[in-house]
């Protein structure tokens, strides 16, 4: 099925988040190797040249290491993984707190309205 | 060495029609390129100069260095805007006609492909679908191994899923040496598969050219958006 990308940002930064979002819920493991560009590309029915740039993004990040000519591989180094991981939570927060306080909520309400949210899924 | 070269082309039809003025173009190996503009403004025609099937009134047109004729031929590959297959044809012998026509073609990857779509070669033409007619014809175009591959409206009439399947099948076929020219007025299904866009105006000239990713980002905009905008009034 190939990704839904959304108008406003470059396809390359929504391919690195997709790709991240993998690592950290362990869908790709430490350590272990990631399909290729071309793979990826197929799959995502997105360019080969944005899926690269991509991959690069990430390997800047430390999140995926290039072998040579073996491949790309997630770190092993979990903290970074960990690190990644709190970085991508504090964005989806970020948003959502941007979101709810363009509805004109207090940070009262917001907290209120977590709590709620929260308490129903438990 | 650029892969592809216009200077100058201008092309009118007999009616009196300029549907190229004065036009250039360069475009570099490794490039995902779409061709865009709105009905009419001349996409096809530009296609058909390239694959040699037209000629222009004025300018130079260059693939590889090479003037058009023989020798880009056999280096262009061109899906035209509709099937010219004889239907009464079997697909593995079409398969051995482009194998014989064409010196870059490969049959086993063309094999490779029907039967990933679980396309029956002996099947013959007339007994397929729309749909079906068009993925074995972009199979048949993208088993070349060609340096400019030339796709008119390759996924014009056909369903999302097939559409999907032939975007995959060209970026499976990606080569850093060759540069893909699609046309279309899908905007949003090719988008992503994109490198760069041109935008041709109906006067027969370059509106904008650019990179998706470059337009994104400073525009905020996707193509679709963009192409929408710059149209408009046109």
């Amino acid at each position: 099925m190939a990704w839904s990308f959304t108008a406003d940002r470059p396809v390359y930064i929504q391919v690195a988040e997709r790709i991240r979002r993998r690592v950290i819920t362990g869908e790709y493991k430490a350590g272990a190797q990631i399909p290729s560009v071309r793979q990826i590309a197929m799959e995502a029915t997105v360019n080969p040249n944005t899926v690269q740039r991509a991959l690069v993004e990430l390997e800047t990040e430390g999140l995926l290491e290039a072998r040579g000519t073996l491949g790309r591989f997630v770190t092993e180094d979990e903290s970074v993984i960990e690190r990644g991981k709190q970085s991508l939570i504090r964005s989806l927060v970020k948003s959502f707190i941007t979101d709810a306080m363009r509805l004109g909520l207090t940070k009262e309400q917001i907290e209120a309205a977590v709590k709620e949210g929260t308490d129903e899924r438990t | 060495m650029n892969v592809l070269e216009c200077k100058g082309v201008k092309k009118s039809y007999k009616r009196g029609v300029l549907v190229l003025n004065n036009f250039n173009l360069s475009l570099p190996a490794g490039k995902i390129v779409g061709l865009l503009g709105p009905n009419g403004c001349g996409k096809s025609t530009l296609i058909k100069l390239i694959a040699g099937i037209l000629q222009p009134n004025e300018g130079e047109i260059r693939v590889c260095g090479e003037p058009i004729g023989e020798a880009t031929r056999a280096i262009v590959s061109y899906l035209p805007e509709r099937t010219y297959f004889n239907s009464w044809m079997r697909v593995d012998e079409l398969v051995s006609y482009f194998a014989e026509f064409y010196r870059d073609f490969d049959s086993a990857r063309a094999y490779s492909l029907l039967s990933t779509l679980g396309i029956n070669p002996s099947d013959r033409l007339k007994t397929l679908s729309k749909g079906t007619k068009e993925k074995v014809q972009l199979i048949l175009v993208m088993s070349r191994r060609a340096r400019l591959y030339l796709l008119d409206e390759p996924i014009a009439g056909v369903d999302p899923a097939a559409r999907e399947y032939i975007l995959s099948t060209i970026v499976s076929n990606y080569d850093p040496n060759a540069t893909v020219v699609i046309t279309t007025h899908l905007i949003t299904d090719v988008e992503p598969v994109l490198d760069d866009f041109v935008f041709l105006s109906r006067d027969g000239k370059i509106f904008a050219q650019g990179s998706v990713e470059v337009a994104r980002m400073e525009t905020g905009k996707s193509l679709d958006e963009l192409f929408r905008e710059v149209f408009k009034h046109v």
